[in-house]
This record gives structure tokens, C-alpha cells and sequence, in this order.
């Protein structure tokens, strides 16, 4: 039973008051795009053990989306930010960093 | 006009802590820019309350402003004055990129009182609603069992409650039972 | 015989005697007792029968480790199988029977298996219930049921109720012997928020019965000191009777608290499940005793040796007059000298090790009891309880040397620290040499949110045995824990106990050593799931090496017990018959909950009226008072149909339709959802949500629309209508209002997020009534108020007004295909309005209608539901709505999928009407036949049935479906054969069935 602290109301939210979101930081190809372009983005996933970008939503509570970076084999989470955003932020990457040196995920490291 | 009716009507539960239907109560939603000094403006002249900061209620009076989210405010006011109270903040925001509704019936509000009240919520949300955690002035989105609720304290023995009109029977009836007299845990009580 | 003694017995209120049943029997104990201790005090040796081979047994241990004394507790709505004698305290009127056995306890049919035993190895199922199929469901299962297995499941509904409690601590800490207590108030002291829970009804765990000394006084005078310490303290909580059951990511653990097992009391919650999230937790769950594997190990009479320790100080109950010791360790000489003190004998103590040498050792010696080093039990005499032991040489194979009379049996085997709530979020273990047990790794603990770990181990469950050491690790353990959650206020001087000295122990797994296949078939190692030493063995013989695999094949630990006592002896004789070392073989998984919780507790409040929460709408009372049929939708609950005194459903709904049609009707539409949708981008944002153009829709009128998922297919539908030039207000399904409004809600957050749009969902604001058919207009006229004339309110707009007494706002749309007025007014005046349109409809007979007449005529008019013609594999296109879906705009959700070449695969089936050509209903889901057979033998398919009703308007079966090519096909006949084996002839038609150019509903 995970906690996540919400970035938008401040509160270390209990797993039972979020809703989960998939992946994170995937890139919306529409009309006009190529066919391989527009599969990886409906259906490409990195599922992978270890360093990780979810999105989160926070429903029984503020309603708002949120990402996490965190480890899928040990739950443990580097932080928490606005789903606002194509990027990880600096201070998550290097809290990351920190923890996991050599990290990559996509085009991220 | 016929007279509102709330979805308890009035239905009282005495255990070892009160849940009581407030009857029909004025509520907005309200969202916009919560930084900006006319929505400010706005909020302070139509209910006399400042908008208070992240998890945090204001009342004066009749009236409340409580934080729903970074872009959201709920108003309380009494049922009667929801609807000018709401024109009045659409007229006050008119150009400006917001969202007034009156919601005063989509919701049903319910107070749990008496001693123990910390420990009935404690039975049903996983919000930390200890004394350490939870005081008069803080405003909580959470669950209560199933369902989504908003709750604050009016003063150190009075919680609200607000809840969807549709789960307002589900609402009541998961409170009352949680505040069975001799189902205590003695563990928030004051 | 076991009996009660004359005195003593710590737990123990003589002056209140408590009247019990087992087995129909009346019998006697003291408040204090538990079920086991009063059997026992009783001469109940005999408690159950063994899973498989329904052999005799007894009570083996004192606490939640018992494996045997599983009983039936209560009758009908109070009825609970398999709950544990040990654990269960005696109170006036308990009334308990015991399982798997037929026709009775003491006479139990099923223990024929116990002779036949030998051809019932391990794997015995999976070997002979291969073939033939038709066996196993008709002779096999039902004889496998009858005779295995443990209590019955309960038939009645649970009278009691239960409930959940949430906590946030700094500290939990789990088990309330001296370990847990020293830990408490060293975090106490440190400033800590502290929660400690005990399993028990009692502190102080094992070292008050073993007499230890504490800080210079008895240990039972140190715990009832520091129990008042911390009852007093501000931040400390205390629970007894609460059980550790799970430990969880990021500081979560459920605590199982048993309110009034001990002491029924209708009207108050049973159990509660504490939910804790905690900082840091400290499991202080001290260590189990393990049996030896000695051949008729399992008779009653054969107990371990610090339960019997524990029967005698804390209940006054003596196993039996003679008692044989037989032990690899100096713990078990304990029990020798309170068996002695009690003035019962001992006749021995066989101590499998060849020399020992302790003070403990010294004093059983000085007590007179005799002690055999390096002597094993060969085998245990007796058929339904203890008679003698026959005494050999451990490393022998068995010879008996000497029988021993005796009437019980006091094993240990060594003590294992409870690592189940350490292991059970991933803290791992190392092996112990020494004490050859697992205990905790305390450099591998499972990590929390912040990647440090939140579980420590104090005392016995660290591994420590002795007395100071249990002190002195628990102590540094609470101040750690404390710490680690931020407070180091203050640090107290920890509790100090004399170093005990004690002879090494010595790893004895089979007993003797070198025993033969006969001794080893009768050497129980799981006795709830009755698995002996000869089942590992054969297991490993048949290539079983992994752990896992030897559990599930022998069902090693499988049991109720979840190996509590049998795991690391299991493992030995595994690595023994692998030639593996221990911690090569590992162990299997530790999974919550530590013993098993009640549903009940984890249900909690959601039971009976609030198992879910109900959906209501204003007028839901109303509905159930005028024999509403009701139907689920989502949470809510609609009227599929008034039913009138007499009537059938087929009948009101005929009814419903028909009235409707040629006169009247009302709806409660209250739950279709209503997002309002406001900004300057509202327009551009809907143009993406919806498949038609919707910045083009004028104020004060309705528009129609789709959504579509990114992956093209259809999820909703409803009406928009646009309230003024930046405000629209979207209706969704029923079903859809919460995930509709949360899925604008993801794209605007997390997609578009510099677009100047505000939702809001008001749904629930609004009750909303269809009024609808000939005289809907009429009647509104009645009622008075806004003018709702064609002219002034035509087709698809809406206009905000008066209707009598109410605000209203009032759409022009129709679902039904007449004319059609749906209005919202204030949810708290819905059930008011309501009222209005009954009465002044009066005169036109109107009758409110249920979802079904709705939906039949919905099909009449060929109009789609969403979750009828549609199921997440259908886009809009299929269902002929292009005139829907906007070819003008660039970009909308589902755009780019709906031009993938499957989606425009011309043969993808389309939507059309179907007629049966002798007037029956199709039944729905049939699929429609086409020439050939498919790869796998079956015919092939060219549709099938998406709706399907009769209409009364029609008088006729019609149907909606999705055929290939259907619309290229009118007048096709199709064959749809039914599950019955008929077939039923159907013809392609249009799915407009009624009133195809729309004059009713545009009058």
C-alpha cells in the first residue's frame, strides 16, 4: 500500500485515495502521424524493473494528476510532480541520481 | 415554491457521538485562479471570508470558503442565498476566466459531534484525522469508505461532513454504525 | 490424564467457574482459561482429527501455533470453523464441537485411511485421479470430499458485524512480551507516537511463565510496572487481544483486534482491523518452539515442552501424571522442573545430545529426575493417546533399549524466531548455525517510501534467547525505531537480567538419526496437513528440489498454520534428502496474515445495506413505494418497471410502452450525467472530446455527440447543449458521469493544460424528468409557466424558465421518439416536481416508465446504447453514425485509430435492423451463421445480436445487430441458431422501425 505525496494538496496520500494512470511522459501522435509512431504511443510501454515515471491521480482528494518517479522492485519513491510538464524535473532526475546512479529510462538518464 | 428537501431530511443518530443531517445548505463550486487579487476580491466581498490557504477552511458567520484544490474553492453559505451568492461572484469574475455553480443540491452535508467524533471518521477514512493532524481551520478530501467526502472541523467536538446527495443514506448509515455507543477504540478520544 | 491441579495457575479466577459444551457435553471451567486449557483440565486429550488420515489428535502447543485443536465455534449465525482452541479464552455458554470426523470423535470412519496410509504418499492425487475424467467428478471428488478437510464453511449469514479503524503512528510495535514492552518505553521515552499491540489477552509473553528476573524482581512484577508506565504515558497506546496479521508496503500493517470473542456481546463489533501506517515498526513476536521428529510424534499426549511449561503456570493443568522430557536443548529442562514443582513426574529427560553441561542441567539433575544423554524416543506407544516411549540410541536406527511408561510426552526441538512479519514485505533472512534457525537479517529489512528500511526485530525475534539478551536488543530497538521516526528526546537506562549460562544446542531433525522407513511413516512434520518425513523424503526422491515445489507437492505448511511449526524442520529433512545445505534450500514465502482473520474484519463496514454504497436518486423513495422493479445502473439503482398489483414485469412494461406512446409518461432521467463546461477554449476542448463539430452549436441549442477513446472506439453519447457563448453543458450516460468527467478532466490536467477550460460535474444537482408522448405538452401547458409551444421551444433547444412552481431548465430532445420535454429542477425540489407532473397528468393517465419501456422504445427508433451496440470494440462507423463524426475538423480523440486499416476494413460489421420472420424475439447475443466452418471445427459467423425486444408498439420481435455488410443486404433472412438447438430466421431491415421521418417527436 504505497503513499504518494501529492505535489497539489500537500497531503502523503494513502494508496486507497489514488487512481492510477499508466505510464508517464508519453508523447500524443494524432491525425497525420505514421502508423509505427502512433502504435508505440498507444500501445508501447516500458514496464521496467527498476527506476520508473507513473502517473498518478489523486481522486478521493484533490482530483488532480500527478507523476511519480519511483523503483517498481522496491516501492521506493524519488518524488513526486506536476503532471504539467513533458520533462522529469532537474531535482527529481538528480534524486534519482542519488539513489540509482546510471540510471536511463527512454530518453531520460 | 415548494420547499427544498434535503436527502436526510433532518435524520438524527445519537451514539457515542452525534450524526445529524444539516438539512439543506448553500454550497458553490468555484474555480479560477485562486491567486488573483479579484478572485480574491470577489470571494471576500460575497462571503465576508478571505480565501484560505492549501487544506485550510475560513468561516465567518454563515458563511465558509473552503480549499478543494489549487483551482478550486467550495463556498458555504445558507441554502437561500446560494443562488444570488453565485450571481453575484459571476458578475464580480465577469471577464475573467472562471467557473461559478451552485452545487448546494448535488451534495448533502452532515455533522458528527460529541467526544468521540475523531474516532467515527477514523473508522472510515485513512486520512490521519488525529488531534495532532487535524484541527479546526484544515479542510480534507478523502474517502469515507467508498465513497469520496470532504470534512473540517467547526470547533474541537464538531466535524462536517460533505458528501454527494446521491450517497447521502450510504453516508449516513456507514457513520451511524461506526458510532455504535460501546464501539469506542479509546484511542482518539478526548 | 490431564487434569486440573489443585492450585496455582496464573491466568486463573477459581472463584468463577464458566460452563461450556463440547461435542454436547456440559463441562466446566474457570474464567482465564482457554478452550484448550479447560479441555485439558477436563481429560479432553482427544480434540480433532488429522486432515488425511483422521488420526487421533490432541493439543500440541498454547498458542496461535497450534495445529491440531481446530474447532467449530458457535451455531448458525454465529458458526465459525477452524477457529484455534489455544487462542480462544472460555466464557459462559461457549459452545464448540469438533471437525472432519464421522460419525464421531471418538469413533471416526475416515481413520481407515490411517491404515492404508502407505499407499497415500505424497502426490497421492495427482498419481491416481489422472484417468478416466468421468471418475473424478463422480467417485473420486465426492469421496475426497467427505473425508478431507477441515470444518465446514458457515451456511447462515454472519449475525455479528465488524469494523476498521485507521491510525497513523510513529511506532508500531508488535507482541507485548518483555521484548516489546522494553522496546515500548525506550521509543516512549524517546518522544515517539507509540502503538503496542499484543496477540493475548495478557503481557509479558514467555519470561514470566520461565520466572525470569528483571532489573532484580520477577518478571511479572517488571511487566506489571511497565505496563502502568506506559498506560500512563500520553504516547503510548496498549492493545491486547491484537494480533500483528500483516505488515505492508511503505509502513502499513493490519492489526486484528478480537473485541468479544472472549465475551459475546450482540450489538458490538466482533473483531476490528486496525490499518496502521506506521513510521517504523518493531516486531517483537518472539520465537516458536519446534517438535522433533520422533516416530508417533502426533499422539495426544505428545506436546511441546514450554506449552506444557505454560498449561501448568498459567492454567493449573497438567498434562499428564508421568511425563517424558525429550529434548536437543536446555529449554525444555524448564519444563522438567515445573513439572516436578507441580508435584507430577518426570520419569526422564532424553536429551539427544551426548553431554551437556549447564546449571539448568545441574538442577533437574539435583531435582532427582533422571537424564539420558544421547538418547532419542524410537518410537511413542499408544494408540489414541500416550502410553509409554521406547527409549534408543539417537544415532542408532531405533532399537529400543528400554520402554518408558509415561502418560505424556514434552518435546522441543529447538526455538525459531516468528520471522513472518519481517519476511512478509520483503526483509530476508540469514541462517543460524548455532540455534539452527532463520532469523532476521538485520542488514536486508524491507524498505520503505524513502528506500531505509521500517521494520526491525526486537528479543526472541531477533534471535535472541536469553533473557538480557532479549532486553538489551529490544531496548536498542525501540530507541532506533524511535529515531528513525524523529525523536530523540530522551534515552532511559534499559532493562538488566543475569547472563543465563546454556549448553549449546544440537540440530536433531530426525529422531533417532538413522531411522527406517517404518519409523519414518509415522514422524509427522506438518500435522495439520498430515505430511510426515517420508513424504519429503519421497518428494525429493521424485525430483522435487525447489522448496516451493516440495510445498505445493506435499502440501508441506499449506495448512492454516502456514507451517508455523513444522518449516524449518521440513527444510531439514528436504536439504538432508537433497544433500543440500539449509540455507542453500531456503525457505518458502511468509505471506500475511500471520494466523487467519475473519472476513468479517475484512469486510468491515462494508456489509448487508452499506456492502456498497447505493446511489439514490430524489425521487428513489417514491419509486420503492410504487413497486419499482429495480435495475442497477453503475451504483445507482433505476425502475426498470412499476409493477402494478397482479402484474408480471413483461406486463408493466407493455403497459409503460404503450401509455407512453398514445398518451403520457415520466422518467427519472436524474441520473444522466451533466458536466457543465466553461471557458474561453470550452468550444476548441469539446471539439476534441466529442467525434462531431460542437464550436459550432448555437447558444440555447442541443447537438447530439460521440466520444471516442484515443484507440477510436465509442465509450459515450448524450446531448449537448450550449448554455451561452463560453458554457456548455454535456450530458453523459448514466453510468459514464464520474468517468467521463474525470477522463476531461485527465485531458485537460495533463494533455492541454494551457487551455482556458473550467468543468465542473453537476449531475447531482439536478433532478431531471422525461415528460414524455402525446400530451407532454399539454400537460406542461396545465402546469403553466414558460410558453413550451413548436415555436417557442422547438426541436433540439433548451430555455431556462418557469414550470409551475419550480425553476426549470428544459431540454427539447427525445429518446423515445415522441414529443419530449426533459427538465432539470433543484434536486432537493425533484421529488416536489415529481409530484406536480403526477398530479397534473392525472387527467392524461399518466404513468411513470422504467428503464426498459426505454429502452424498447429507444430499439423502436433505432436508436444505439452505449454497452448495447457498443462494447470497446465498436466504432461509431460501424453503427452508421457518420453523419456524426466530423470530417471538417484536423484532430479529434479517436481520429488517428479510427484510420488504422482495421478500422476502415470494409468488411467490419455494420448496424442494422432485424425482424424475425415469425414475429419471436431473438435471443440476445445470437450470432448470425454464414457458409463454412472455421479452423477449429465451428460454423462461421457473419453478426450478431446487439438488442433485442418485443415491441408493443410493433406488436413484433425486433432487434438491432452488427452484420457484414449489413447494409448492403435489406432483405437478406439470416439464420441465428439459439442455445436450444433451434434456429431462428431473421431479416435485414433498417434499424428505424418506428416513425422513420421523426413526425412525432418534431410536433
Amino acid at each position: 500500500m504505497l503513499i504518494l505525496h501529492c505535489p497539489y494538496c500537500g497531503t502523503d496520500a494513502d494508496e486507497t485515495e489514488l487512481a492510477p494512470g499508466g505510464e508517464a511522459h508519453l508523447k500524443r501522435f494524432g491525425p497525420g502521424s505514421q502508423d509505427a509512431d502512433f502504435e508505440a504511443y498507444l500501445f508501447a510501454r516500458e514496464n521496467p524493473m527498476g527506476v520508473h515515471f507513473e502517473r498518478w491521480r489523486h481522486a478521493n482528494g484533490c482530483g488532480k494528476w500527478f507523476h511519480a518517479a519511483r523503483c517498481t522492485t522496491t516501492l521506493e519513491v524519488f518524488g513526486t510532480y506536476s503532471a504539467q510538464t513533458l520533462d522529469p524535473p532537474q531535482e527529481i532526475r538528480d534524486a534519482i541520481t542519488a539513489k540509482r546512479p546510471g540510471w536511463r529510462w527512454r530518453d531520460f538518464a | 415554491m415548494s420547499n427544498a428537501v434535503s436527502a436526510l431530511q433532518g435524520e438524527v443518530y445519537k451514539g457515542f457521538a452525534t450524526v445529524a443531517d444539516v438539512g439543506p445548505s448553500g454550497m458553490i463550486a468555484l474555480r479560477g485562479d485562486l491567486g488573483a487579487a479579484k478572485l480574491k476580491g470577489a470571494v471576500k466581498k460575497a462571503t465576508g471570508v478571505a480565501v484560505p490557504g492549501m487544506r485550510k477552511a475560513g468561516f465567518a458567520g454563515d458563511n465558509g470558503v473552503c480549499w478543494m484544490s489549487p483551482d478550486e474553492l467550495l463556498i458555504l453559505c445558507p441554502y437561500e442565498s446560494a443562488g444570488d451568492m453565485t450571481t453575484a461572484l459571476q458578475e464580480a469574475l465577469a471577464g475573467t476566466h472562471h467557473l461559478a455553480a451552485n452545487v448546494s443540491d448535488a451534495r448533502a452535508r452532515i455533522v458528527v459531534s460529541g467526544g468521540d467524533m475523531r474516532e467515527v471518521l477514523a473508522k472510515l477514512t485513512p486520512a490521519d484525522v488525529s488531534a495532532a493532524a487535524f484541527v479546526p481551520g484544515d479542510f480534507r478530501r478523502s474517502r469515507l469508505a467508498q465513497v469520496p467526502a470532504a470534512f473540517w472541523m467547526a470547533d474541537d467536538e464538531t466535524v462536517e461532513v460533505v458528501c454527494f446527495r446521491s450517497v447521502a443514506r450510504y453516508v449516513f448509515d456507514i457513520l451511524k454504525n461506526a458510532a455504535i455507543p460501546g464501539s469506542e477504540a479509546g484511542f482518539m478520544g478526548t | 490424564m490431564s487434569t486440573r491441579l489443585a492450585s496455582g495457575g496464573r491466568h486463573l479466577d477459581r472463584s468463577r467457574s464458566v460452563d461450556f459444551s463440547f461435542n454436547g457435553k456440559r463441562l466446566r471451567g474457570f474464567q482465564g482459561d482457554t478452550l484448550a486449557s479447560a479441555l485439558l483440565a477436563n481429560g479432553q486429550m482427544l480434540v480433532g482429527r488429522s486432515f488425511k488420515y483422521h488420526r487421533p489428535r490432541g493439543i500440541l502447543a498454547s498458542g496461535a501455533e497450534e495445529p491440531n485443536a481446530l474447532v467449530n465455534m458457535g451455531k448458525s449465525g454465529q458458526f465459525e470453523p477452524n477457529q484455534q482452541a489455544t487462542t480462544q479464552q472460555l466464557f459462559d455458554g461457549l459452545y464448540a464441537t469438533s471437525q472432519n470426523h464421522w460419525p464421531s470423535l471418538e469413533f471416526d470412519i475416515g481413520v481407515l485411511n490411517n491404515y492404508v496410509s502407505k499407499f497415500l504418499p505424497s502426490g497421492f492425487y495427482y498419481k491416481t485421479f489422472m484417468a478416466p475424467r468421468a471418475a473424478w467428478k463422480h467417485v473420486f471428488e465426492p469421496i475426497v470430499r467427505q473425508s478431507a478437510g477441515l470444518g465446514k464453511a458457515p451456511k447462515d449469514r454472519d449475525d455479528d458485524f465488524y469494523e476498521h479503524f485507521h491510525v497513523h503512528t510513529d511506532v508500531l510495535i508488535i507482541g507485548g512480551g518483555i521484548a516489546g514492552l522494553a522496546a515500548a518505553r525506550q521509543a516512549a521515552a524517546a518522544g515517539a507516537q507509540v502503538m503496542l499491540v499484543e496477540q493475548t489477552a495478557h503481557w509479558g509473553g514467555r519470561a514470566v511463565v520461565d520466572g525470569a528476573e528483571i532489573d532484580g524482581m520477577p518478571a511479572a512484577d517488571w511487566v506489571k510496572n511497565t505496563v502502568e508506565d506506559l498506560e500512563n504515558a500520553e504516547n503510548v497506546h496498549l492493545r491486547t487481544r491484537a494480533m500483528g496479521a500483516g505488515v505492508f508496503d511503505h509502513g502499513y500493517a493490519l492489526v486484528y483486534e478480537r473485541l468479544t470473542d472472549h465475551a459475546p456481546e450482540p450489538g458490538l463489533p466482533r473483531h476490528r482491523l486496525w490499518r496502521v501506517r506506521a513510521k517504523q515498526i518493531v516486531t517483537a513476536t518472539g520465537a516458536i518452539e519446534r517438535p522433533l521428529s520422533f516416530a508417533g510424534n502426533d499422539l495426544p499426549g505428545v506436546m511441546l515442552a514450554g506449552a506444557v511449561r505454560d498449561y501448568v503456570a498459567n492454567w493449573a493443568v497438567s498434562p499428564g501424571d508421568r511425563t517424558v522430557v525429550v529434548t536437543n536443548n536446555d529449554d525444555a529442562y524448564r519444563t522438567a522442573l515445573a513439572l516436578k514443582q507441580a508435584g507430577l513426574e518426570v520419569p526422564a529427560v532424553i536429551d539427544a545430545r551426548t553431554h551437556a553441561q549447564s546449571p539448568v542441567i545441574d538442577a533437574v539433575r539435583e531435582a532427582g529426575i533422571r537424564i539420558e544423554f544421547g538418547r532419542a524416543v524410537a518410537k511413542v506407544k499408544g494408540r489414541a493417546r500416550v502410553e509409554g516411549v521406547g527409549l534408543a540410541t539417537q544415532a542408532g536406527e531405533g532399537a529400543v533399549l528400554e520402554e518408558i511408561s509415561c502418560d505424556a510426552v514434552a518435546m522441543s526441538g529447538g526455538w525459531s524466531p516468528v520471522v513472518h512479519l519481517w519476511s512478509h514485505c520483503g526483509g530476508k533472512l540469514i541462517w543460524d548455525e548455532a540455534q539452527a534457525h532463520f532469523r532476521p537479517d538485520p542488514d536486508l529489512p524491507p524498505l520503505g517510501a524513502d528506500g531505509a528500511g521500517f521494520v526491525r526485530t526486537a528479543g526472541s525475534a531477533s534471535g535472541a534467547l536469553s533473557t538480557a539478551d532479549v532486553l538489551a536488543d529490544a531496548d536498542g530497538q525501540g530507541r532506533a525505531a524511535a529515531m528513525a521516526a524523529g525523536h530523540k528526546k530522551r534515552k532511559k537506562a534499559g532493562p538488566r537480567a543475569e547472563t543465563e549460562i546454556a549448553a549449546p544446542m544440537e540440530p536433531v531433525w530426525i529422531m533417532p538419526q538413522g531411522a527406517g522407513p517404518n519409523l519414518r511413516q509415522k514422524m509427522w512434520l506438518d500435522y495439520q496437513n498430515d505430511v510426515k518425513v517420508s513424504d519429503v523424503q519421497l518428494a525429493a526422491h521424485e525430483g522435487y528440489e525447489s522448496v516451493e515445489h516440495t510445498k505445493r507437492y506435499t502440501t508441506l505448511g499449506m495448512a492454516t498454520d502456514q507451517g508455523k511449526l513444522c518449516n524449518i524442520n521440513g527444510l531439514a529433512v528436504l536439504s538432508d534428502a537433497l544433500n543440500a545445505g539449509i540455507p542453500q534450500v531456503g525457505t518458502t514465502t511468509f505471506r500475511p496474515p500471520y494466523t487467519p482473520i475473519s472476513f468479517g474484519a475484512i469486510a468491515g463496514e462494508a456489509r448487508a445495506e452499506t456492502f456498497q454504497p447505493l446511489r439514490r436518486t430524489a425521487m428513489h423513495d417514491w419509486h420503492e413505494k410504487n413497486g419499482a422493479y429495480w435495475e442497477p445502473v453503475g451504483h445507482w439503482r433505476r425502475p426498470f418497471c412499476y409493477q402494478r398489483d397482479g402484474e408480471s414485469i413483461e406486463q408493466a412494461v407493455l403497459r409503460e410502452v404503450n401509455n407512453t406512446r398514445q398518451s403520457l409518461g415520466l422518467l427519472d432521467a436524474s441520473t444522466l450525467g451533466k458536466i457543465l463546461v466553461k471557458g474561453p477554449d470550452a468550444g476548441r476542448f469539446l471539439d476534441m472530446m466529442y467525434t462531431n463539430m460542437m464550436s459550432t452549436l448555437k447558444p440555447g441549442r442541443c447537438r447530439y455527440g460521440l466520444m471516442c477513446s484515443e484507440n477510436g472506439f465509442l465509450s459515450d453519447d448524450g446531448v449537448v447543449a450550449r448554455i451561452d457563448d463560453d458554457t456548455f453543458l454535456c450530458h453523459t450516460t448514466s453510468g459514464g458521469a464520474d468517468r467521463i468527467h474525470a477522463h476531461m478532466e485527465e485531458w485537460l490536467q495533463t494533455e492541454w493544460w494551457d487551455w482556458k477550460v473550467w468543468t465542473v460535474n453537476l449531475t447531482e444537482q439536478y433532478a431531471q424528468v422525461a415528460v414524455v408522448g402525446p400530451k407532454a405538452r399539454e400537460v406542461l401547458e396545465l402546469i403553466g409557466g414558460m410558453d413550451v409551444s413548436a415555436e417557442a421551444l422547438p426541436f433540439m433547444t433548451w430555455k431556462d424558465g418557469r414550470i409551475g412552481d419550480f425553476n426549470a431548465r428544459v431540454y427539447r430532445i427525445s429518446f423515445s421518439g415522441e414529443l419530449s420535454f426533459e427538465i432539470a429542477v433543484d434536486a432537493h425540489r425533484g421529488q416536489a416536481f415529481w409530484d406536480a407532473l403526477l398530479e397534473a397528468g392525472a387527467e392524461f393517465g399518466v404513468m411513470p416508465y422504467g428503464t426498459e419501456a426505454l429502452h424498447i422504445m429507444r430499439a423502436e427508433k433505432g436508436f444505439i446504447m452505449i454497452g448495447d451496440e457498443s462494447d470497446g470494440t465498436v466504432i461509431p462507423q460501424d453503427l452508421g453514425l457518420h453523419w456524426a463524426i466530423s470530417k471538417k475538423k484536423a484532430d479529434f480523440l479517436g481520429k488517428r485509430a479510427q484510420e488504422r486499416a482495421h478500422m476502415t476494413d470494409p468488411d467490419r460489421w455494420q448496424l442494422v435492423g432485424l425482424e424475425t420472420l415469425d414475429g419471436s424475439v431473438l435471443p440476445d447475443g445470437a450470432y448470425a451463421v454464414g457458409e463454412g466452418e472455421n479452423a477449429n471445427g465451428q460454423r462461421n459467423v457473419q453478426g450478431r445480436v446487439t438488442s433485442t425486444y418485443h415491441s408493443p408498439t410493433l406488436g413484433k420481435g425486433i432487434a438491432m445487430g452488427l452484420v457484414r455488410h449489413g447494409p448492403e443486404r435489406m432483405g437478406e433472412v439470416l439464420d441465428f441458431p439459439g442455445t436450444d438447438g433451434q434456429s431462428n430466421k431473421a431479416r435485414i431491415v433498417s434499424p428505424v422501425f418506428y416513425d422513420p421521418e421523426g413526425e412525432k417527436q418534431n410536433v
